[in-house]
């Protein structure tokens, strides 16, 4: 149906991309945009189970940790190469999800949302307290940057074009899941379980598909922040970046591949801008948050988008 | 023992809810491409053995075959691959999903793609895909609603909604399909279109039971009619014997004395 506009889109945002990682040179810049792009992973997977599937996660955080030090372990205590240590992070995580997964998504709404809360406390305490396997506290040191073949993924522009490149492909696999019999079926979970289950939807296998593919991807975004910062502590995997995957999902736009685009952008992006406005920081954040849901309730892609055919409809008159 | 002309039996089924009995000892086949009409007052057990017989909870006792299969142990979404697809009292339809996106995830049972292959993309998965739009776009064609096709579907008029639930469950390719009061919230000549429409379901060879309190309308078109009161089956019978049958009016009658 609208094929060719989802294309145009693709191409424009692939041009885009290019055209900041050929210009930009900053490295603060180049910096702030990969967090962007991990930002991006984060917001698209948990759309995914959230926007899509209507399955809350408050736990998704521990996803992405699990990644970071799967590979944060074998790749520096165990020196495994970083591109088999991939594999291991994103299956490991997968895994989580998969045994946490049949338990836990049998729950719904407040339920399963405390589930998940409460699976994503284990993770973090299990981060903090495994010392000997973790550091603890005090973080993991040292892990190596990717190398794949020749190349080393350690200055900006490098790992600016690797991580908007896995971004462009995780968003192009969400959006063909979504316009396929698989997508349909999750919205589907979402407008009505029972509904779902009347029209022979295997609801409780669908959704513990959804997870795990959220999970992986998940992982996949802690196993590129492992090998850009080299050093990984618990607090950034903590509850508090679990509640912040979700509000980049809400800003963002529920059930959007773009939205989630947008939301991790701002939440991102907004931080540094306020740094202006120094111990007010935090109130202008929060407003600007409440503002966006009071105003534009369905997030910023559906919430400009009916601003626009609003704009539209009263110049037809 | 199990008759080839009779596609479902239910065999002596007991559901109840705490202390409520709400089916009790329901014994009754469906024949083959027949439409049957289960009727009875309200709280007889009506939408209850709907859901045992779709799975959406098991009986306490007793035994539903399908085909001579019992599908006793089979979850919703399995017997609908077996083919017992059901509409609801209340119209579910996937609201946030478009009329034509509703008829697609009816057909699920029915096409193959998984997660996998969505990503991949394999040429036989868009064959599925254009195939499945395909059949889809007949049956909005069945129902007059072709031209909706891309509307949200609670856009749409109730009466409408409606046929868009029952093309949904014919996106299943059902053997059976249980109607649950498909005639409430419409209007006469909608009504009339629906007796149309639901004896073309029976040409196309599916078996009904249909719960319905337009008396008119189940008294004309069901080939045998099966009254249930309190949770048993008092009658089952032609729609002319049911008609007069004492133990029926004693049922219906005797409520409006209360």
């Amino acid at each position: 149906m609208n094929d060719k506009a989802n294309k145009i889109a693709y191409a424009v945002f692939a041009l885009a991309v290019i055209l900041l990682g050929w210009q930009v040179d900053n490295e603060y810049y180049l910096q702030l945009m990969i967090f962007i792009g991990l930002n991006t992973l984060l917001a698209l997977s948990l759309n995914m189970l959230m926007g899509y599937a209507g399955q809350i996660s408050l736990g998704h955080a521990a996803f992405y940790g699990i990644g970071a030090y799967v590979t944060a372990i074998l790749t520096t205590t165990y020196q495994v190469a970083p591109l088999l240590a991939l594999p291991a992070a994103v299956g490991t995580a997968m895994l989580v999800a998969w045994f946490v997964g049949i338990p836990t998504l049998r729950l719904s709404g407040y339920y399963l949302g405390m589930g998940t809360l409460g699976f994503g406390m284990i993770v973090h305490i299990v981060f903090r307290e495994w010392s000997s396997l973790t550091g603890g506290a005090s973080g993991f040191v040292g892990i190596p940057p990717l190398e794949i073949g020749p190349v080393v993924f350690a200055s900006g522009k490098n790992y600016f074009f690797l991580v908007w490149s896995v971004v462009m492909l995780c968003l192009i696999m969400c959006r063909r899941i979504i316009d396929s019999r698989v997508g349909r079926a999750l919205r589907s979970i979402h407008d009505g379980e029972k509904a779902a289950a009347a029209v022979g939807v295997d609801t409780k296998k669908l959704k513990l598909q959804v997870f795990v593919l959220s999970a992986g991807m998940a992982a996949l975004a802690g196993f590129l922040y492992a090998h850009l910062v080299y050093f990984i502590s618990p607090g950034t995997f903590s509850f508090v970046a679990s509640i912040r995957i979700v509000t980049m999902v809400v800003i963002g736009g529920m059930a959007s591949i773009w939205g989630a685009l947008l939301g991790a952008s701002l939440l991102t992006l907004l931080p540094e801008w306020l740094h202006a406005f120094s111990e007010f920081e935090m109130v202008v954040y929060g407003l600007i948050l409440m503002s966006v849901m009071i105003f534009l309730p369905r997030g910023l892609t559906r919430g400009v988008l009916d601003v626009y055919e609003r704009y539209r409809k009263s110049h037809e008159r | 023992m199990s008759d080839n002309s009779h596609l479902l039996e239910i065999k002596d089924i007991h559901k109840a809810f705490g202390g409520v009995q709400a089916l009790c000892d329901i014994d009754f086949d469906l024949e083959k491409d027949a439409i049957t009409g289960l009727i009875g007052p309200n709280g007889a057990g009506k939408t209850t053995l709907f859901n045992v017989i779709t799975g959406v909870f098991p009986a306490d006792r007793g035994e539903i075959r399908l085909a001579g299969q019992s599908v006793n142990n089979r979850a919703v979404h399995e017997r609908v691959e077996l083919g017992i697809a059901r509409t609801f009292q209340n119209v579910e339809l996937f609201e946030n999903m478009t009329v034509l996106e509703n008829i697609l995830v009816g057909l699920h049972t029915r096409t193959r793609c998984g997660m996998i292959d969505s990503i991949l993309k394999f040429p036989r998965i868009r064959r599925e895909e254009k195939q499945a739009r395909k059949r889809a776009a007949e049956l909005l064609e069945f129902v007059d609603l072709a031209d909706y096709a891309p509307r949200r579907s609670s856009d749409l008029p109730f009466g409408w909604q409606r046929l868009v639930e029952v093309a949904r469950a014919m996106a299943a390719a059902p053997r059976l399909l249980l109607l649950d009061e498909p005639a409430a919230g419409l209007n006469m000549s909608e009504t009339r279109r629906l007796g149309d429409l639901i004896h073309q379901i029976r040409d196309q060879g599916i078996t009904i039971l249909l719960v319905e309190h337009d008396m008119s309308l189940t008294m004309s078109i069901s080939d045998k009619i099966v009254v249930l009161d309190q949770g048993r089956k008092i009658a089952e019978d032609t729609p002319r014997a049911v008609q007069s049958d004492e133990a029926v009016m004693a049922a219906y009658l005797g409520k409006a004395q209360h």
